[in-house]
């Protein structure tokens, strides 16, 4: 008895830790005065004048640009990419891991001043587009890890039997193997979306001048003092996606429940 | 592929050895690490990254280890917990602790109201390290309950059917299971927490340099990339050479399981 509480009570300590900051950015953009460190009574301004920011909203639009994008392309790439290696020897096989996962292992700043030096050098402009390639980059090995064990679970003879019975490779893949290897492939995107999401380094050293996301804009402020805009934003931003992760999570429980009770139900006939 | 992984780095290594003059070879670069002000940096880095890193090791496995005895019914509850706060942006939150440890911040307010006496947390080495193990925590509980929720429970029961008790359990099988997902978290949390210049430049002040601040300076501020290039080389090698030492302890997996 006195264990399970002192479980729940560290649990719950663990996730007061990595919540409280986030709590407190709550707080903040609901907070009257302009000054972090007073409460100067509750108010939804920041809220408002949000939306008339237009800088604010163009780095928000960028950041969404760039996240979804570069999450869908290194979720195509990385797909592919963990198929080919799938079919590979060992040999070259743990090469190509051991190339994919440099990205994830090596220093952020150091992958950020590769690509800068990189894009210097073969005189590409830094920009939108060079932040774009350098997003895709990192977050190929993203995909790669979450699809590869889904398809290591896969029978292999499921995909041959298609093309026996007559299926092209194309739609053979779009009707067999994709399928099983889903849950992979959408959760490779969902956290190559979040990494890029949350990528300031990276970010700040390949976009040049003219391109700011949400990271590189609040790290231009952090001296100056941060725009309670900001917290009103990334309040926005969190709440939405607890909101929607909350949704899915119900619904999957549904479907999970349908399913036990579909399974069920034949058992109690016998 | 290749093409953006291996090429960059091959760039940074031929900036490190070459003048800025006229491109031809040279050790200056290199040796730039052995400058007092450097050397010093370089030290407080690994320093304060191994503490940050041995105490994510220490607050997530009993974290993971209760979360696998709770018997969630998916993975992915946890992942979401853990990623979630990632949709706040990270020097948003970064700056949140700012905001808690300042000397009239949260904390200190809470004291005073207490009536006891204030702490002096920010621009100490203590702030920074606090902020590594906030920012880089998940990237360790995530593996290693990865590699937890994999054991099979009849081996646990199959242990203690043959005697053995909680702790030999756990010494004998329940930690080598999970020495992967713990070498994984631990190359998670070091290497960022080793080269980070974002956390040491919003908690520790402008006092505190770490080598990922030289490194910024030389290619934001000095426009030295030479000098830079020639840092960061040495860096990698301090990367490569803790992966290495890890990968001793980690024949048998194939590395990959980071998540």
């Amino acid at each position: 008895m006195v264990k399970k509480i002192s479980q729940k009570v560290y649990v719950a300590l663990i996730m007061f830790f990595l919540y409280a900051p986030i709590m407190v950015l709550i707080v903040l953009s609901f907070n009257k005065s302009k000054s972090r460190s007073k409460w100067g009574g509750f108010t939804f301004d920041w809220y408002k004048s949000l939306f008339q920011n237009e800088e604010i909203m163009n780095a928000l639009y960028t950041t969404l640009i760039i996240a979804f994008l570069s999450a869908l392309i290194a979720t195509i790439i990385g797909t592919a990419a963990a198929i080919g290696m799938n079919h590979m020897r060992k040999v070259p096989k743990t090469i190509m891991m051991g190339i994919t996962n440099i990205p994830m292992l090596n220093a952020d700043i150091v992958t950020g001043i590769s690509l800068m030096l990189l894009f210097i050098a073969v005189n590409f402009t830094l920009g939108f587009k060079s932040v774009l390639i350098a997003h895709i980059t990192f977050n190929i090995p993203y995909v790669i890890l979450s699809v590869m064990p889904k398809l290591k679970q896969t029978n292999r003879n499921t995909y041959e039997a298609a093309l026996d019975l007559g299926a092209s490779p194309l739609s053979a893949f779009f009707m067999v193997v994709l399928p099983d290897i889903l849950p992979g492939v959408f959760s490779g995107f969902l956290l190559a979306f979040t990494m890029s999401l949350d990528d300031f380094i990276i970010t700040h050293f390949t976009r040049g001048a003219a391109v700011n996301t949400l990271s590189t804009k609040i790290y231009a402020e952090t001296r100056k003092g941060i725009k309670p805009e900001m917290y009103a934003l990334s309040t926005l931003l969190f709440l939405s996606v607890l909101l929607l992760l909350i949704i899915i999570n119900r619904r999957n429980d549904r479907i999970e429940k349908k399913r036990n009770a579909v399974t069920l139900a034949p058992a109690k006939k016998l | 592929m290749g093409a953006f992984i291996i090429i960059p780095l091959i760039m940074v290594v031929y900036y490190g050895f070459t003048t800025k003059a006229n491109n031809s070879f040279t050790l200056e670069n290199i040796k730039l690490i052995a400058d007092p002000v450097n050397q010093k940096a370089l030290y407080l880095s690994l320093k304060l990254s191994l503490i940050s890193t041995l105490i994510c090791l220490l607050l997530a496995y009993p974290l993971a280890l209760i979360l696998k005895s709770m018997k969630l019914k998916s993975n992915s509850f946890v992942v979401f917990v853990m990623i979630l706060p990632m949709w706040m942006n990270f020097l948003l939150r970064t700056i949140a602790w700012q905001n808690i440890l300042e000397n009239n911040g949260i904390i200190n307010t809470l004291l005073k109201a207490l009536n006891l006496p204030t702490v002096n947390i920010i621009n100490t080495p203590t702030a920074i390290v606090l902020g590594m193990v906030y920012n880089f925590l998940p990237f360790m509980i995530l593996p290693i309950y990865n590699t937890l929720a994999k054991i099979d429970d009849n081996v646990i029961n199959a242990a203690r059917d043959l005697g053995a008790n909680g702790w030999i359990t756990f010494r004998k099988i329940i930690f080598p299971l999970s020495i992967p997902g713990v070498i994984s978290g631990i190359t998670m949390v070091f290497v960022p927490s080793l080269t980070t210049f974002v956390i040491s430049n919003i908690l520790g002040g402008s006092k505190i340099v770490l080598i990922g601040n030289v490194i910024e300076q030389q290619f934001q501020k000095v426009g030295n990339w030479h000098a830079g290039s020639g840092l960061s080389t040495v860096l990698m090698v301090f990367i490569l050479i803790s992966m290495a030492i890890l990968a001793k302890y980690d024949k048998e997996s194939e590395g990959t399981n980071v998540w």
